[in-house]
């Protein structure tokens, strides 16, 4: 990558979801608000070779976005109050737009999550316009294939746009409510930036970072819930660890073989107290509860230190919430650590029919025969697992457990 | 953009299953129903609004190779019918909400929210 083309990304990281969030409050066109903004972006590619990185990259690319959705709308030939709006907003002094940078972004996200779109359009439609993941990448996510997630987007919007969903944060007596959705949609943020579903890398440092952000931003709204206290506590327990799940040529590296003094420790007290006051109100939910796992991880000096049958007693209080086979998938890998990885292996293979397209199935089949000796049959699930990997990570982790098992 | 200064105009139409009609006329289902109206006129966003009488007395028109088709009863045969229609102008999709879930027929039947073009 060049240092123009890596400018460009790092703009696009900071100021996509910014500048599809002010054009839509601006001109109320999704549609208009995304195309703008994936040209403004198109034109940077093109003219920062030419004539230079910006000083001000984010400043560029809001104005050709705003002239491009003008142009847009000219031609469209929109009324003169949206025009008029949308101009206006050239006038307005670059410092001070960074003074409420969340605000428009906040609308949208609620927006994204109104609970008159169905879930899976909410979170589609908070990825897309957010963080500008790919319509190819949000379907990778979901697993569901390309066709599908670019019907259920220009749904969503027309929808948006037919029924006169606001473009607002909710009036509080709402706020709890509309705040579930929210949450879902900044956790599968995470969790795509954490494992990612494409690219070189094992983690997208940039997604898991706009998590972060998100999670904050919800907790510091809504002070006194617990879940997005517990949501923030989880993801900021597994940022900790973040530095150490990938070794030197960018393989995953497991749990068990993470140099756990590396792990940052004041991160983990810091997270631990935010659960300990999400805790404190004593109305666990699916967050709490996998954040109360993620510190049982994050608190064990070895790994053979690790509280296995609390973390399988914890996913049994998952469960109750959130009865999924991915959930009981990590249950049976507790089991296996518990009890020994005959009976794990048990338990996967009850939920394995309801996993059929889940790339970590393999995977984690060949970890438990491995531990169960039986290297044939890893062998077989590794390769599996290779075929089914997301991300260039996972392939060298897996390629070197199936030397392990397969010397030939 | 926060206040909407737009109003956006849906259609609500009210379905329950038939059979359950003394529960509609019921006084407490009566009382439920005023009350609702009086909200609507509190509002002043109602535009139209109808009770039909029951599916049985429906006749569906079809046109098919220049020939008109009647058939005795509603375009689709399920347990649940609607019932009546309320037209509304209001400032969006909340606020049609909250008022479909006003309607006593929300509590057995369902409201169906349709914006009009």
């Amino acid at each position: 990558m060049t240092d123009v083309q890596a400018a460009v990304a790092d703009a696009f990281r900071d100021e996509w979801g910014r500048i599809v969030a002010a054009l839509i409050a601006r001109t109320g066109d999704w549609d208009v608000a995304e195309e703008s903004a994936a040209e403004a972006f198109a034109a940077a590619l093109e003219t920062w070779p030419r004539d230079g990185v910006p000083d001000r990259p984010g400043a560029w690319l809001t104005t050709t976005a705003r002239n491009r959705a003008l142009d847009r709308l000219r031609r469209a030939k929109a009324g003169e109050a949206k025009l008029r709006l949308l101009a206006a907003t050239a006038d307005e002094p670059p410092g001070e737009r960074r003074e409420q940078p969340d605000d428009d972004r906040l609308r949208l996200l609620y927006t994204c999550c109104h609970p008159a779109l169905a879930f899976e359009a909410q979170v589609a439609l908070a990825l897309r316009t957010l963080t500008g993941l790919t319509t190819t990448e949000i379907a990778r996510a979901f697993l569901v294939p390309e066709a599908t997630m670019a019907k259920r987007l220009v749904r969503a919007k027309g929808k948006i746009r037919a029924a006169a969903i606001p473009y607002r944060v909710p009036p509080p007596d709402q706020l709890p409510e509309r705040t579930t959705a929210v949450l879902g949609v900044v956790y599968l943020l995470f969790n795509e930036g954490y494992g990612a579903t494409s690219g070189d890398g094992l983690m997208r440092p940039d997604l898991t970072r706009e998590a972060l952000r998100l999670a904050a931003v919800v907790v510091e709204l809504i002070p006194d819930e617990p879940e997005p206290l517990g949501l923030l506590a989880l993801l900021r327990l597994h940022d900790a660890r973040a530095a150490t799940r990938t070794g030197p040529g960018g393989e995953l590296v497991p749990l068990e073989e993470q140099d756990r003094g590396r792990w940052d420790r004041a991160a983990i007290a810091g997270a631990v107290g935010l659960l300990r006051r999400a805790l404190a109100h004593e109305r666990p939910g699916p967050y709490q509860l996998q954040a109360m796992i993620a510190a049982c991880h994050a608190v064990a000096a070895r790994p053979e230190d690790t509280d296995w049958p609390r973390i399988v007693r914890l996913y049994d209080q998952l469960l109750d919430h959130q009865p999924t086979p991915v959930v009981r998938l990590n249950r049976a890998v507790a089991v296996a650590m518990a009890d020994g990885p005959a009976a794990g292996l048990a338990q996967v293979d009850a939920v394995a029919g309801e996993l059929d397209d889940f790339r970590l199935l393999p995977a984690t089949r060949a970890d438990l025969l491995r531990r169960a000796g039986d290297k044939v049959a890893a062998a077989a699930e590794y390769r599996a697992a290779l075929a089914a990997a997301g991300n260039d990570g996972e392939r060298r982790y897996l390629a070197r457990r199936l030397a392990e098992v397969d010397p030939s | 953009m926060d206040t909407v200064d737009q109003s956006i105009r849906y259609m609500l139409l009210i379905s329950a299953d038939e059979d359950r009609e003394p529960d509609v006329v019921s006084d407490e289902g009566m009382r439920r129903f005023h009350e609702w109206m009086a909200d609507l006129e509190r509002r002043g966003v109602l535009r139209a609004h109808e009770g039909l009488y029951p599916s049985r007395t429906a006749t569906t028109v079809r046109v098919r190779d220049g020939e008109v088709l009647r058939t005795d009863g509603p375009f689709m045969e399920t347990k649940d019918q609607i019932g009546g229609f309320a037209l509304i102008e209001c400032s969006g999709i909340d606020e049609a909400v909250e008022i479909a879930a006003g309607h006593p027929a929300a509590r057995f039947g369902q409201v169906e929210i349709r914006p009009v073009r």
